[in-house]
């Protein structure tokens, strides 16, 4: 056990991949001499060489699109996309050939595509994007986010080993500011399930990223009202653990769907259908959404803040709720 | 083409050259004191890039500058105040209102187009600019810059190829500056000269000396008066060196410093004051008198910026439709 960062944690378990896989190899900008933008492929070029840490050219559409060919040809790569806001430079190839190889041609393209997704650092609309409900709608894609350190090695494991394509968002706001002891040996965490991160008895918020530290702040506070939160981290977005969505709802009857990207299309409307269609009846209250403002994300501190949901915006929809 | 320059226009080139490295130190002073917010990217080494070519355009004419390219918007017409208030997040006439970063503004008047971050996506959207100036048959020129790396992406080369197809007014500047954040440019493309893709496009490409302001304005104005004459698109690669890591946080280990020392020589700045000093354009007094007052000027600027207000939170939620 060592007690390592997100960013560490995820290091962590490419390094490891490559040691435990040869065909496991890395692609991307400014990754390997440089340890990329965020410095989370450090010391991997050193460690397994330039054959295995490609640094590439400024090319998203081609560093997917390649990640797929080699993929086919029995590789495991794990491509960069240097901000995730980049990935809609690749989009033809994650939407298109990705995602409908194994459905069309039974050819399975097992990919991670990972990258710093999330707002909170000033980086204004074109690097702060959650983009998961650009993907959403794909099916073929497998989509998981991680929140802890621990969750961020487990799962980036589990989407290396997977036979399909995964989109892998890092919260950069998490980089370094998470830390936790994780096992320094191999663990995977399954892609499809959820954590329950707090029982709770009044309401249950199902989130994932960044807004489950969010969730448990707000929890903490909320207890001295008298107001009990469950928080659900989903982790894995597609396919997700209905199971566990819907045992806690069922166990709460009341739920808050909390997430940073924006409200129209967003993840929370999936998860509200399904909550609706299926455990209508155990509800004691509206389904409620937390999410960002339907507007691109704002640069300027004071609109950064208004817009991102934080744990006050939060506290205030459960008080509601919890009244309700 | 040299000798149409008047006195006025040599100093011109060099005042615009001079605002641009003093605004961007201004900057970098803001930065240190956590008033410029997110990164600073710097375009020391690569002033006469931007500002030559801006020279060679007029009222009317559009460019879409990058992050290297803050001299071109100087010469366009864009007031420091402006910029500096766009880079500390405030409110203002001539800002994104705090809704965007950096050089990311655009005035349709004064001519700049700003960029998203997404490289090379700029370049399909300056053809169209082309395309319609071409449709209303304005005569109007469209600038497209962009670094090395950019000229990667699949946007450039549709963008490219559209341009010359459709014999459209858009001229693309490839900054060639040696890096593409940490990948040096041999890592980005097999060519050494950039230009030289114009060929795969059928349209001209000339290589210029990035440093020497004449060179780039009177390069780019061959380009420009085939343009206006319908002659359709042409790249300009403009050999340069970045002379400062990517942004503020990069220290650029990875740049060999006797590289750094050879271009340290070809400083545009200074070599163009020896240029206009052995031409009797200019003497150290009124070299100095004329430093003295931009960065009077620029003080003046920044002040204002720093007394600007931040824009009010619920102002964020307007804006996204008419
Ligand atoms: C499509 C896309 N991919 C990656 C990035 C991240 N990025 C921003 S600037 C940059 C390097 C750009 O290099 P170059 O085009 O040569 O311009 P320079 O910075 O050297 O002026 C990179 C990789 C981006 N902005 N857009």
């Amino acid at each position: 056990m060592a007690v390592v960062t997100y960013l560490e944690a995820i290091r962590q378990a490419l390094s490891e991949e490559m040691q435990r896989d040869e065909n496991v190899f890395l692609l991307g900008e400014d990754i390997g001499v440089y340890g990329g933008a965020f410095k989370v492929t450090e010391g991997l070029y050193e460690k397994f060489g330039s054959q295995r840490v490609i640094d590439t050219p400024i090319s998203e559409s081609a560093i997917v699109g390649a990640a797929c060919g080699a993929a086919m040809m029995g590789m495991r790569p794990v491509a960069e996309i240097q901000f995730i806001d980049f990935i809609s430079c690749a989009f033809d190839q994650l939407t298109n050939y990705a995602a409908k190889s194994r459905y069309r041609q039974g050819i399975g393209i097992p990919i991670v595509v990972r990258g710093p997704c999330g707002g909170g650092g000033r980086g204004g609309p074109f690097h702060s994007q959650n983009v998961e409900s650009f993907f959403l709608n794909t099916p073929g894609l497998k989509m998981v986010e991680p929140a802890t350190a621990y969750d961020a090695k487990g799962l980036l494991k589990a989407a290396i080993r997977d036979e399909d394509p995964v989109l892998y968002f890092e919260h950069k706001f998490l980089y370094r500011r998470i830390k936790e002891d994780i096992p320094d040996d191999d663990y995977i965490v399954p892609i499809g399930k959820a954590k329950v991160r707090r029982e709770g008895r009044d309401i249950s918020v199902i989130t994932y990223g960044a807004m489950v530290h969010v969730a448990l702040e707000a929890a903490e506070k909320l207890q001295h009202e008298g107001i009990d939160l469950e928080v659900v981290d989903l982790r894995s977005l597609l396919p997700y653990d209905k199971e566990a969505i819907l045992n806690s709802v069922v166990k709460t009857s009341k739920v808050i769907l909390l997430h940073e990207a924006t409200r129209i299309g967003g993840y929370a409307g999936e998860l509200a259908a399904v909550i609706a269609e299926e455990v209508f009846d155990c509800l004691d209250g509206p389904i409620v959404r937390v999410t960002a403002p339907d507007t691109p994300v704002p640069y300027s501190p004071p609109l950064e803040d208004f817009f991102l949901p934080n744990a006050e915006k939060l506290m205030k929809a459960a008080r509601q709720l919890a009244a309700y | 083409m040299t000798e149409t320059l008047s006195k006025q226009q040599y100093l011109d080139f060099y005042y615009y050259m001079r605002m641009t490295r003093s605004l961007e130190e201004r900057l970098t002073i803001l930065f240190r004191q956590n008033k410029v917010i997110g990164g600073l990217y710097r375009s020391l080494g690569q002033e006469a890039t931007a500002v030559g070519s801006a020279f060679a355009l007029r009222d009317g004419d559009f460019i879409s500058p990058l992050i290297r390219d803050m001299g071109a918007m100087l010469v366009k017409g864009v007031k420091p105040q402006e910029l500096f208030k766009q880079y500390m997040a405030k409110d203002g006439e001539g800002t994104s209102h705090g809704r965007d970063l950096n050089i990311h503004i655009a005035d349709m008047k004064r001519g700049y187009v700003g960029p998203i971050s997404q490289l090379g996506d700029m370049v399909p959207v300056m053809a169209g600019i082309a395309l319609a100036g071409k449709m209303q048959g304005k005569n109007i020129v469209t600038m497209v810059y962009l670094g090395d790396g950019a000229s990667s992406t699949g946007a450039f080369h549709e963008g490219v190829n559209f341009a010359a197809v459709l014999k459209l007014p858009m001229i693309t500047i490839i900054e060639n500056n040696g890096y593409a954040f940490s990948t040096p440019t041999e890592n980005q493309c097999l060519v050494k000269d950039f230009a030289v893709k114009a060929k795969g496009y059928g349209i001209p490409g000339e290589i210029v000396d990035g440093n020497d302001v004449i060179a780039v304005y009177q390069a780019t104005c061959r380009a420009v008066d085939r343009a206006r004459a319908g002659e359709g698109a042409s790249i300009i690669e403009a050999k340069t060196f970045r002379m400062l890591g990517h942004a503020q946080h990069d220290n650029q280990s990875y740049v060999p410093k006797e590289v750094l020392d050879v271009w340290h020589e070809k400083d545009p700045i200074k070599n163009y004051q020896e240029f206009l000093k052995n031409n009797n354009l200019a003497d150290d007094a009124s070299l100095k008198e004329m430093d003295e007052k931009i960065l009077a000027y620029l003080e003046e600027e920044a002040d204002i910026a720093d007394r600007a207000p931040f824009p009010q939170p619920e102002s964020s939620l307007e804006g996204v439709y008419f």
